[in-house]
């Protein structure tokens, strides 16, 4: 038994307790603790996919509930987002030996522009949580570059970001090029960032408007199941 | 009968109240009354119309006709711009506050040209500690830094007077931000004549429709002050505290109980 003042000591607590104490250790940004919490679970012979969905992605999305609801500010979602990196990197590997495939694909960037990516990088990280293989292009993508990836990875969906009033308008860029080329019913379009809102993705004829990351993820999966049926019913 | 002369208020972001203060106290005349929401808004634009909203009808019940709006887009994403549509007012243009004092044609170039670069005004100078460092939890999380400015390759001050001391935190800032540091005096830019027509507006009693109020009073009054002191109003509600303590709470709970079943005797975060 731990003596006042000691340490938790993470291996004495219950499955139960212990995801609890990850979630938890996950909202106040704790790293290190993240990933020990990660590796006895590990080894209490839990299922790495498991230790992803009940510990990490389900705590992330109480820190997106309580972010969205003004408890906890951007400092503090940095702090849990770089914790969950850090036992999604020790889950990474083993998910990819597991040879699960991915429930669909992601190209995700920055616009053009601008180099704003924290918002992006939230996102790309709960959907690889989510199980969506993520190909991020990073910042400051201009139509080219979005081209160019959608050619080579063939992704269901399509992410795009902005931080700025001002760059905002360079995703109608990317999507006109994409109903351009006769290619826009090919992606599900995701928009997302700061000054967005739902009247503006309509706009511009994205497919949706997610407000975070928790919602993108959301929405991904509405809209792939949608799309997996109707080329179901149309087959 | 003569009608009386329409009051004027200027409704601006707390971050431009000492300029609009200058700026009218050059002018030399007492009939427009600046009112200031919270610069911590800078961090939350979210915010930003809701207060507007809430000011814009402070100041029309309080019978101001003729409304000035400083505040540029702020990245509300244009919901700002939707706000004042309803209350039938109009703000400088502008994406930033940069833009404005840059002069907004310059500064979209510039931004076009080159976008990683992170722009501070005097005021964002003067309270870069406040709103900068301990607004983003540098202060407390400096390993964010690199997540935050990581993409940023210069800094440049965009000065509104000439101070050498302006000038010298600007480049601590810098320093701190690990950014090449530029500084360019741009004076009060397209702000000082967004104020001018405001003082013209209440001088001459008529309405400049690119910029004014298009709603009728519910009375004339005299205007108040010119002094350049921001009437401060409290920050947003916090109502949300009660959600945190609770989660608080809950996580005593369980801890406790932990305690209670003896398997441990510290608790962490």
């Amino acid at each position: 038994m731990s003596q006042q003042g000691e340490e938790l000591d993470l291996r004495e607590l219950d499955d139960e307790e212990l995801v609890k104490q990850i979630q938890d250790d996950l909202y106040d940004g704790l790293k290190d603790e993240v990933e020990e919490g990660v590796r006895i679970l590990l080894e209490r012979g839990w299922q790495p996919y498991r230790v992803l969905t009940e510990a990490l992605v389900e705590g992330m999305r109480i820190v997106g509930v309580d972010f969205r609801d003004g408890i906890l500010f951007v400092p503090e979602v940095l702090l849990a987002a770089n914790a969950m990196k850090g036992g999604m990197a020790i889950l990474r590997p083993l998910l990819a030996e597991t040879g699960a495939p991915p429930i669909g694909k992601m190209v995700i960037g920055t616009v053009k522009g601008d180099i704003h990516d924290i918002g992006k990088n939230l996102v790309a990280m709960m959907m690889e949580g989510a199980g969506f293989e993520v190909i991020d292009l990073g910042i400051n993508c201009d139509v080219d570059k979005f081209l160019a990836a959608l050619e080579q990875h063939r992704p269901q969906i399509l992410g795009m970001s902005a931080l700025l009033t001002t760059t905002m308008p360079y995703m109608k860029v990317v999507i006109d090029t994409l109903v351009e080329r006769g290619i826009r019913d090919d992606y599900i379009v995701l928009v997302g960032g700061a000054p967005l809102n739902e009247a503006f993705a309509e706009a511009i004829g994205a497919d949706a408007y997610c407000r975070d990351a928790a919602v993108a993820v959301e929405t991904a999966k509405a809209l792939m199941a949608k799309r997996h049926n109707r080329l179901a019913a149309g087959a | 009968m003569t009608e009386p002369t329409p009051s004027v208020a200027i409704l601006a972001c707390g971050a431009l109240a000492r300029e609009i203060g200058a700026l009218l106290a050059q002018s030399g005349l007492a009939q427009v009354e600046l009112v200031c929401a919270p610069a911590i808004l800078h961090n939350r634009p979210e915010r930003i119309p809701a207060v507007v909203d809430a000011k814009l009808a402070e100041l029309r019940a309080r019978g101001f006709r003729r409304i000035f709006v400083a505040y540029a887009d702020c990245g509300t994403g244009g919901e700002l711009d939707r706000v004042l549509e309803r209350h039938g007012v109009e703000r400088i243009r502008g994406p930033h506050c940069y833009a404005f004092y840059r002069g907004v044609e310059a500064f979209l170039a510039e931004a076009e040209r080159d976008p990683a670069t992170f722009y501070l005004t005097d005021y964002l100078v003067r309270h870069f500690d406040s709103l900068i460092v301990r607004g983003l939890g540098l202060d407390r999380h400096p390993e964010l830094l690199p997540v935050y400015f990581g993409n940023y390759q210069r800094l440049v001050h965009l000065a509104q007077v000439d101070d050498a001391e302006l000038l010298d935190m600007g480049r601590r800032a810098a320093q701190f931000l690990g950014l090449r540091h530029e500084y360019r005096w741009v004076g009060y830019g397209e702000l000082a004549a967004f104020v001018e027509r405001a003082v013209r507006s209440s001088a001459d009693g008529r309405t400049d429709h690119r910029l004014l109020a298009g709603h009728s009073g519910t009375g004339d009054r005299a205007g108040g002050t010119a002094d350049g002191s921001p009437r401060a109003r409290p920050a947003i509600p916090r109502s949300h505290r009660s959600r945190r303590d609770a989660r608080a709470a809950h996580r005593n709970r369980r801890l406790s109980r932990r305690v209670a079943k003896g398997d441990t005797g510290s608790v962490r975060g």
